[in-house]
């Protein structure tokens, strides 16, 4: 079976999509720490990482990417590594 | 739900089908059902607007969620009723694919699916009800939006999880794993309908299943109606797949304002938590939504990218004629409700008002 970056399940894998223009999907069984290293509680199993730097809930993604126009160019890397 | 209260001949003419006690009955009154809805359908002027025919459709699609109190829930698969549906979707998906805007059709794939998605949903709209909520709305609009919402949001996701057994691949995983979020991946107090119940009652509004289906305008019950249609037709899965990916994209910028209006009013998190998680959990579904899900969908199935796209713009369309609803009423200085304002048996203390 092909591994879709999107739909690879399981705990075992952790799989971070770059999803194109927005932020970074996270998949798997995983745990965000804050500098300090205390864990930064996650509120669903699927988490998206803020990689635009303007989110209000940040590590988290706020979906505020779209309103300042947050481009990912060169096109993000969908599974093999540039 | 309890029956629906009468818009017009046809919704009168179905409650009293469905609560007949005398057989003998029956077919007179199934003869007058089929003659008044087919007048009706032949002659209105915008099925999306008529209040009649919607709150005919949103009762009979009710048999297919929670049922309707004192109704036999046989009805739900009675050669009747479903006729009755059918005649009244012909029309509504006709009225639809006539009016809905259709931008330029993306070449099947993930990329180009999401890519067009995107600029879809980007496309500013006009006057927001988000906006206004942050910023302008008095405690009894702040209510009257969470009425108009109940509607859809009381059962939230329902409509499309329909669509689970009729997709396969990357696009049902998607789809299962947007919904088990929605439901709150097991957590009961999680589930975002009852997050939103949560939210009602911290305005003193009741929270019962349908409570306030008779007191919002056609075109609220329009906006939930199309997504039963497109999610109980296996025909429709690309349009259902197209309005969740659209819901979804244009719900984290709006609840955050719609949060921000609540705060505003002086209610406090128990009362937020529904948009501020919505905020966190759509950023997310977003992007599974678009990729996944209605992209994925298309690689599946190449011939459903016109499907894909017309569900999504349906979704803007709809949902931007029931907030123009909202605004129209509000800014004329009037209630957005059917029968004016709120009846005075409801409770109106908010209970999570700090002020
Ligand atoms: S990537 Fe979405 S808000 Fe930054």
């Amino acid at each position: 079976m092909t591994e879709q970056a999107g739909t690879s399940g399981g705990d075992a894998t952790v799989s971070i999509t770059a999803c194109p223009n927005g932020p970074l999907l996270v998949r798997g069984r995983f745990e965000i720490l804050a500098p300090a290293g205390e864990v930064i509680p996650s509120r669903r199993k699927t988490v998206a990482l803020c990689r635009c730097g303007i989110s209000t809930l940040k590590p988290f993604c706020d979906g505020s990417h779209k309103a300042v126009g947050f481009t990912t160019e060169p096109e993000a890397p969908t599974g093999q590594p540039a | 739900m309890k029956l629906p209260g009468d818009r017009g001949p046809v919704s009168s003419a179905l409650g009293a089908l469905l609560t007949n006690p005398e057989p003998a009955a029956e077919p007179d009154l199934i003869r007058i059902l089929r003659d008044t809805a087919a007048r009706a359908i032949r002659d209105t002027d915008d099925i999306l607007l008529d209040e009649d025919l919607q709150s005919a459709l949103y009762a009979a699609y009710e048999l297919r969620y929670g049922g309707l109190t004192g109704v036999d829930d046989a009805w739900e698969w009675n050669a009747d009723v479903l006729a009755l549906c059918a005649a009244i979707e012909s029309r509504f998906e006709q009225a639809l694919r006539d009016r809905v805007p259709m931008p330029p059709l993306p070449a099947p794939g993930v990329d180009t699916v999401a890519a067009a998605l995107f600029e879809l949903t980007g496309a500013d709209t006009g006057p927001s009800v988000s906006r206004y909520l942050a910023k302008k709305a008095t405690d009894e609009q702040a209510r009257e939006f969470l009425i108009h919402r109940s509607v859809y949001q009381l059962k939230e996701a329902d409509p499309h999880s329909w669509a689970i057994p009729r997709l396969r691949g990357r696009a049902k995983a998607a789809l299962v794993e947007i919904q088990a979020d929605e439901y709150g991946g097991g957590r009961l107090a999680h589930m975002h309908s009852e997050l939103f119940a949560r939210t009602m009652r911290g305005l003193g509004l009741d929270d019962t299943p349908g409570g306030y289906v008779d007191m919002v305008p056609a075109i609220v019950l329009a906006s939930s109606n199309m997504m039963t249609m497109f999610g109980t037709q296996r025909r429709l899965r690309g349009a259902i797949a197209g309005h969740l990916a659209a819901f979804e994209m244009t719900s984290s910028l709006p609840n955050r304002q719609y949060g921000n209006g609540f705060r505003r009013l002086g209610y406090d998190q128990s009362v937020t938590f529904y948009f501020d998680e919505h905020v966190e959990a759509d950023a997310v579904h977003e992007q599974i939504a678009a990729r996944d899900l209605a992209g994925g969908l298309t690689e599946d199935e190449p011939g459903l990218v016109e499907d894909v796209v017309f569900g999504a713009s349906a979704c803007l369309f709809v949902d931007s004629l029931a907030g123009a609803a909202l605004l129209t009423a509000w800014t004329a200085g009037e209630s957005a409700l059917r029968g004016g304002t709120l009846e005075p048996t409801v409770a109106l203390e908010p209970a999570g008002a700090l002020s």
